[in-house]
């Protein structure tokens, strides 16, 4: 396949660019903050961006979504990047319909896919223990009991956790913590008894939670795919999270550098707009060759999603780690170049750094990634 | 059956009863590869066979025009041609500067009477060519160029100094810039010319580089007469041809990133170093870079990848080629020092027989030229800054 967009791709993007533009700028998620927000998203922009059909994206047409692939879910996930447009659209449009879909039974993708497709239902994986992302490292704990299982533990780094539905909760149902086998999912109503939820407001106005698992009781047909046979599902969900999460860097990166340029030659000092100098240009082009690597790496690995390619979990892996890498560079120069501006709240450029150091962290950071690439190729 | 298939079908037959076998062996030395021109010694009758018969079938050059010794080929054709000629190991029939970067230039912006009396002799391997650009005094600011070349009614008077210049010591033609008209501002008033290198008056020195020896040589110019007939282009507007020939250039040295190498860098080193009792390399730091490097090489790989489908669907940018030739020597250097730093004591070693006459370090140390021939990484910062980011300035 053409590492290039279709004209339909073409057409998507124009339109949830300038969806997102209109509907979801950056000036909203400023707003959301300084208003503390409860949801921190706003409610009327995620019911018209699952009106466009971006959040049923990946859903099957027979489940009420458009039933497009990665390639169209990573565009709408870039736009988002440009616009740092909070919704849970990564968490339940992308890791869970993911999810879903490769370790779901007819019944569950029939009962929960449509309400996804059209927003009305939220569904996040709570996976991350540790502080960094390790998804070996399970330790909630799932007992048989009487009637189904018995959830024990506590999950951190839950995206969008505190408006979610349900949750897809990986637990150790045998074997050790650190051991692939063993893992198991579950489907859990956030009502459930014994759950507690705390609402966590993260660097980048966007929220998370801290979720504690006190025997919450489940029942059997809440198993996501098999028991102890979650890795396959689990690791096919993550990468779908990774190449989304490098969209949105790539997306951020973008929109970091071109404001950055925009910036450059509007901005005099000596007499002279700052891009006449070298030192700045250079800095600049070396920026967009960054970006226009992780523009290929980010491509093919969306398309190999689609295509399910036996070096999907390669192409994640690398195009996770290439965009942190670029999106880090990219908004470090953006404070940078926008001088003393780029330290002040006023100027939007510091809402992108942020989003950027928690796009970073999640699923895996660029060391994360680049050392499961070096084991991947037994060095 | 499509054309492309029977042309595959096609192709293969003729290579398969053409190629000769010791022709689909890989090359030992430097001898293996065919440069041809007047002084040519051929390794092998098999060399010389090889190169024959392609010529005659025009694919030496196979797009060019048949009349002018190529065989008219498609850019599809001419790419399930060399798709045929890896699966069966062909080697290349000749390599040539005339083939890469002349021969372009003159289907461009050469009269018909040169086309027809260089291309054919080109495409047969017939003349060995050099490029005679950069001079002592003018090397990324390639414009400031100062051989001059003095109007003597039918013929020019050349005189000045070039530098660089590849296989100037074995090439029997050279294409080169000289100022024709002294008071132009910098770009203009440079003409393209071509000349014979056995002309009175050319003198050639190689040049001995920090890895050892090279094909690079400094070429002398005192008094040569270059015939007005051999003026490629309109006088005085040569620049317009060197930079369509730069780029020819720059896409050839930014491949070099790409060059395919039989093991990933990753496990070279681990062999080199040893794995510790949990399997990874035995240097945690190394083992850090290195994973970095094939991330950013990957990632290469896939623009490249890119470059040419962006370029098959119109959308290429036609300064591309700048990042393309900034990231892959970059690349291409950090690879050498990751090596270097992953074979130890073993490739310092500079003479014996062991360390192949030095080899890694030899490369290691040619590398660091990489971001410097063909347009220096900050020129090509330049190109981008200025062309595709549009930044101000000069």
């Amino acid at each position: 396949m053409a590492l290039v967009l279709t004209e339909e791709q073409t057409m998507l993007r124009d339109s949830a660019r300038g969806f997102m533009t209109d509907s979801g700028p950056v000036s909203q998620l400023r707003k959301l903050r300084d208003t503390q927000d409860a949801d921190g998203f706003s409610r009327a922009t995620w019911q018209r961006f699952a009106d466009m059909g971006f959040t049923g994206v990946l859903v099957p047409e027979a489940n009420g979504g458009t039933g497009l692939g990665y390639v169209e879910a990573g565009i709408v996930m870039e736009e988002i990047g440009r616009n740092l447009t909070a919704s849970p659209f990564l968490a339940s449009g992308v890791v869970a319909v993911t999810a879903l879909r490769h370790g779901g039974s007819e019944a569950q993708q029939a009962a929960l896919l449509p309400a996804i497709a059209t927003g009305d239902r939220v569904l996040t994986l709570a996976v991350d223990e540790r502080t960094k992302h390790s998804p070996q490292h399970i330790t909630l704990q799932a007992t048989k009991g009487a009637d189904g299982w018995v959830l024990n533990g506590a999950k951190n780094w839950v995206l969008n956790g505190h408006v979610a539905d349900r949750l897809i909760v990986v637990a150790r149902t045998s074997a050790n913590d650190n051991d692939q086998a063993g893992i198991t999912l579950f489907l859990v109503d956030c009502i459930a008894l014994g759950i507690v939820i705390e609402n966590v407001r993260g660097v980048d106005s966007q929220s998370t939670a801290r979720i504690t698992f006190n025997n919450v009781d489940v029942s059997t047909d809440s198993v996501l795919g098999t028991v102890d046979n979650g890795w396959p599902t689990l690791q096919a969900a993550l990468n779908a999270g990774r190449v989304a999460a490098a969209s949105e860097m790539l997306g951020i990166a973008e929109e970091v550098l071109a404001r950055t340029l925009l910036y450059l030659k509007a901005r005099k000092q000596f007499d002279r707009v700052i891009g006449e100098f070298q030192a700045l240009q250079h800095r600049a082009a070396i920026l967009y060759c960054d970006i226009e690597l992780s523009r290929s790496a980010v491509l093919k690995a969306l398309q190999g999603l689609d295509a399910n390619t036996e070096n999907a979990t390669v192409l994640a892996s690398v195009a996770k780690a290439h965009a942190g890498k670029t999106v880090t560079r990219a908004v470090q120069e953006g404070v940078q170049l926008h001088g003393g501006m780029g330290m002040t709240d006023e100027f939007e450029i510091g809402f992108f750094i942020k989003r950027a150091r928690v796009l970073q962290e999640l699923f895996g950071d660029s060391n994360f990634h680049m050392n499961h690439l070096a084991l991947l190729k037994q060095y | 059956m499509t054309d492309v298939d029977d042309f595959r079908t096609q192709t293969r037959a003729w290579l398969e009863a053409n190629c000769p076998p010791e022709m689909r062996l890989p090359m030992a030395s430097e001898e293996d590869v065919c440069w041809g021109g007047r002084n040519w010694k051929f390794a092998s009758d098999a060399q010389r066979v090889w190169l024959e018969r392609m010529a005659e079938r025009g694919w030496t050059a196979a797009t060019w025009p048949r009349e002018y010794g190529g065989a008219g080929l498609s850019g599809d054709e001419a790419k399930v041609l060399a798709q045929e000629m890896r699966a069966l190991n062909c080697r290349a029939p000749l390599n040539s500067f005339g083939i890469w970067m002349l021969g372009p230039a003159l289907l461009k912006f050469g009269s018909d009477a040169q086309k027809a009396e260089f291309m054919p002799k080109i495409a047969r391997g017939e003349i060995r060519w050099c490029q005679g650009y950069s001079e002592p005094n003018a090397g990324s600011d390639l414009a400031s160029l100062q051989a001059r070349a003095e109007d003597r009614g039918d013929h020019f008077i050349v005189n000045g100094q070039k530098i660089w210049t590849s296989y100037a010591d074995k090439a029997d033609w050279i294409f080169c810039l000289v100022r024709t008209d002294a008071g132009a501002k910098k770009h203009t008033g440079i003409s393209f010319v071509l000349f014979d290198m056995a002309t009175k008056g050319v003198s050639t020195k190689p040049i001995l580089l920090i890895s050892g020896k090279s094909p690079f040589c400094e070429t002398f110019l005192d008094d040569v007469r270059v015939e007005k007939s051999n003026l490629v282009g309109t006088l005085n507007a040569g620049w317009d041809v060197a930079k369509y020939l730069l780029t020819h250039e720059r896409e050839m040295i930014g491949s070099v990133g790409d060059r395919t190498v039989a093991r990933p860098l990753g496990q070279l080193a681990a062999s080199w170093v040893g794995l510790d009792a949990q399997g990874r390399m035995d240097d945690p730091l190394l083992r850090a870079q290195i994973a970095e490097f094939e991330v950013d090489e990957a990632a290469f790989r896939l623009t490249l990848e890119r470059a040419g489908d962006m370029a098959k669907a119109r959308q290429g940018h036609p300064a591309y080629s700048s990042i393309l030739k900034y990231y892959g020597a970059e690349l291409n250097k950090r690879r050498y020092e990751l090596m270097m730093a992953a074979a130890g004591t073993d490739a310092l070693e500079w003479e014996t027989p062991r360390s192949r006459h030095g080899a890694l370090a030899r490369t290691w140390l040619r590398t660091k030229g990489n971001s410097i021939e063909g347009g220096t990484s900050e020129v090509q910062l330049n190109v981008i800054s200025k062309r595709i980011l549009e930044l101000p300035g000069t």
